[in-house]
């Protein structure tokens, strides 16, 4: 299998193209061949952005008319493949749609799919995913095998999002075949929690807390914290489950992946799940009262003390440097 | 209103996991346990069926050696029966394979209502129950972190990126949920001593009308090349905090031009 056409999944936030998608397509670039966007609603509006990230089609499976992405997408791109316009690869976001769409389409077109990917080369005879497995300390690298199209789920930041000089994608309407029961579900409304200062996954800075904090209000060093060095306020999943705070703030394996210049854990023990998270952090500092905690074992400074007395003077430190 | 719950049994993720050095599939020797991630749609599935005021809880699912332990700790927090399927050719199954397994054991139990975990602790695909919901022919609602049923409607708040979506849907549907939907309930004796006795009906591949080449290690069509160890993170430096621990922070910061 060498790699002619690969179909990027082009997922929104809100106006905007989702970033893991352009990191998508950016990867789908420099693999060679042709590359295609998929997407749904607007297609005019991120045709231009999306030609310059080496799309050279955008397939649009229109109004979702409130249904969710996943079997309209899904049902339009067997239907297409179905009808011998198959890729050699369709690369999709690990999202909340990305997964759906991979899930239905892979029952339609009868093809596994390589979830977690987190990279992914030409290999001679075709491509080869990588996986980060038990944390992070070793990679499990895979491929697919007989015929048909291979379906990758990609985890962010596993590549880096790079515009090239492609002019505009050719907008391309995608038919969707009668979905059936399997179209039933409808967003009846939407709520937008609105959060102030960088985005998580895009800060130069992370500050996360997490059980070690002790309870909710002492979450509120962590904003500090976070606000005082211009970055992003992270959880664990521990917190975020008690209630502490929304899921949005959760980094791990069942949140999200964060890359920053420096990620800051205070009282975090450092599970698997967590570390797969932010490991690829450029610089690690700890603080933690114990000092077998693993989170130590990748920490580039690791403080071995109470968050309690740490962090405040750490707060009032950088206060009287601004 | 009757749901099933797809339950997984796993090795307990407190001691490390290991792959087979020929086939690279997890070790699933020693006893298994209730996935934690399925905790969550068993409460659900039990408080949804209360509230309806009648039907049960019957639980599927696909585990090696006959397995039952996971399955008596859900039956002992409150399910009716349980569908096992246990089958050496499904050793080596995939993602979608399982989905087609767990698909055709559902089917048996005619629900109305089917939840999921949104991903397992040892696989983490989450793919698995939205290819369920395909198979079936299925609308599905993932990523629920509210979930409630009225009048033949399951209506679901779905988490997106930057808050949720109300989304809603008739029965039957399926649906996955994010831990912290609901607080699992603890066992309790005689919930425990209940569930020795409760119907836990074993079947294989065939009697699922399955062909055993489209399963497990016969039917995947995608291989391990290799596992290798990452590239290790350099060891750091680890100070002990005397009341000067934030200014080696502060010193830390300026050297890396973060401040
Ligand atoms: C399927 C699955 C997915 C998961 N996904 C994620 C995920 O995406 N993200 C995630 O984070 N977790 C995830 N987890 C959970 C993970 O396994 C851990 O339970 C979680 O990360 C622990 O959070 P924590 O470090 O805050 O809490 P704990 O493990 O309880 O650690 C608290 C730490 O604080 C320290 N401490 C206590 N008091 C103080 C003090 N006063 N000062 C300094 N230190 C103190 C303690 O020494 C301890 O190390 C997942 C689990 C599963 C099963
Ligand atoms: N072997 C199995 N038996 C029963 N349920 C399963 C099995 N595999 C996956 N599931 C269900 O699908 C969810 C997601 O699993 P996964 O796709 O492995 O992340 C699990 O939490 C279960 O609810």
């Amino acid at each position: 299998m060498t790699v002619n056409k690969i179909w990027v999944i082009v997922d929104r936030q809100g106006d905007k193209i989702a970033p893991l998608s352009l990191e998508l397509l950016t990867k789908a670039r420099s693999l060679g061949g042709t590359v295609e966007g998929v997407t749904w609603g607007d297609a005019d509006a991120i045709a231009a952005e999306v030609g310059s990230y080496g799309a050279t089609t955008l397939h649009n499976v229109g109004d979702l008319a409130g249904g969710l992405p996943g079997p309209a997408v899904a049902a339009a791109l067997a239907a297409a493949i179905g009808a011998g316009n198959a890729p050699d690869a369709i690369l999709v976001p690990h999202n909340y749609d990305g997964r759906d769409i991979a899930a239905r389409l892979s029952v339609k077109i009868d093809r596994p799919v390589l979830t977690n990917v987190v990279g992914l080369e030409e290999a001679g005879d075709g491509l080869v995913t990588e996986h980060a497995i038990f944390g992070g300390t070793e990679v499990l690298k895979a491929r697919f095998t007989g015929e048909g199209p291979g379906i990758y789920v990609v985890r962010t930041k596993s590549f880096a999002a790079e515009a090239g000089d492609g002019g505009p994608a050719t907008v391309s309407a995608l038919e969707v075949p009668d979905l059936g029961a399997t179209g039933g579900a409808k967003i009846t409304d939407r709520h937008v929690e609105e959060s102030e200062g960088p985005k998580l996954d895009e800060a130069p800075v992370v500050v996360s807390g997490g059980r070690g904090l002790g309870e909710a209000d002492k979450y509120s060093m962590i904003e500090d914290l976070a606000k005082l060095l211009k970055g992003a306020a992270g959880a664990s999943r521990a917190i975020v489950d008690a209630g502490w705070v929304p899921y949005s703030h959760q980094v791990g394996q069942t949140g999200k992946t964060v890359k920053p210049t420096v990620y800051i854990a205070a009282g975090i023990s450092g599970a698997t799940q967590h570390m797969v998270g932010m490991k690829n952090s450029k610089n690690i500092v700890a603080i933690n009262k114990d000092q077998e905690a693993p989170i130590f074992s990748i920490a580039d400074l690791g403080i071995v003390g109470d968050v309690h007395k740490v962090l405040p003077k750490l707060i009032e430190a950088l206060k009287a440097r601004s | 209103m009757n749901v099933v719950v797809c339950v997984k049994q796993i090795p307990d993720p407190a001691n490390p996991g290991k792959l087979t050095s020929e086939t690279h599939t997890i070790v699933r020797d020693g006893k298994l346990i209730l996935d934690d991630s399925d905790a969550y749609g068993v409460e659900m599935a039990l408080q949804l069926v209360d509230a309806a005021g009648g039907g049960e809880v019957t639980l599927v699912s696909m585990a090696p050696h006959s397995e039952t332990s996971g399955l008596r700790t859900a039956l002992a927090m409150g399910a009716a029966k349980a569908i096992l399927v246990s089958d050496d050719a499904l050793a080596g199954s995939d993602a979608l394979s399982t989905a087609k397994v767990l698909a055709a054991a559902i089917k048996r139990a005619e629900p109305d209502l089917v939840i999921a975990a949104t991903e397992s602790t040892d696989g983490y695909t989450g793919t698995t129950p939205v290819q369920v919901a395909e198979v079936l022919g299925w609308p599905s609602i993932s990523f629920a972190k509210k979930v409630a049923v009225a009048d033949g409607t399951v209506k679901v708040d779905r988490q997106t990126e930057t808050g949720y979506d109300s989304v809603e849907v008739s029965l039957p549907a399926l649906v996955t949920v994010t831990a912290g939907v609901v607080e699992p309930r603890y066992p309790s004796f005689k919930g425990i001593m209940a569930a020795k006795g409760k119907p836990v009906e074993e079947l294989k591949v065939t009697d699922l009308g399955l062909e055993p080449g489209q399963v497990g290690a016969a039917g995947a069509r995608q291989e391990v090349v290799s596992v290798e160890p990452a590239e290790a993170r350099k060891a750091g430096e680890i100070v002990v905090d005397e009341g000067d621990g934030y200014e080696k922070i502060v010193a830390f910061l300026e050297q890396i031009k973060v401040i």
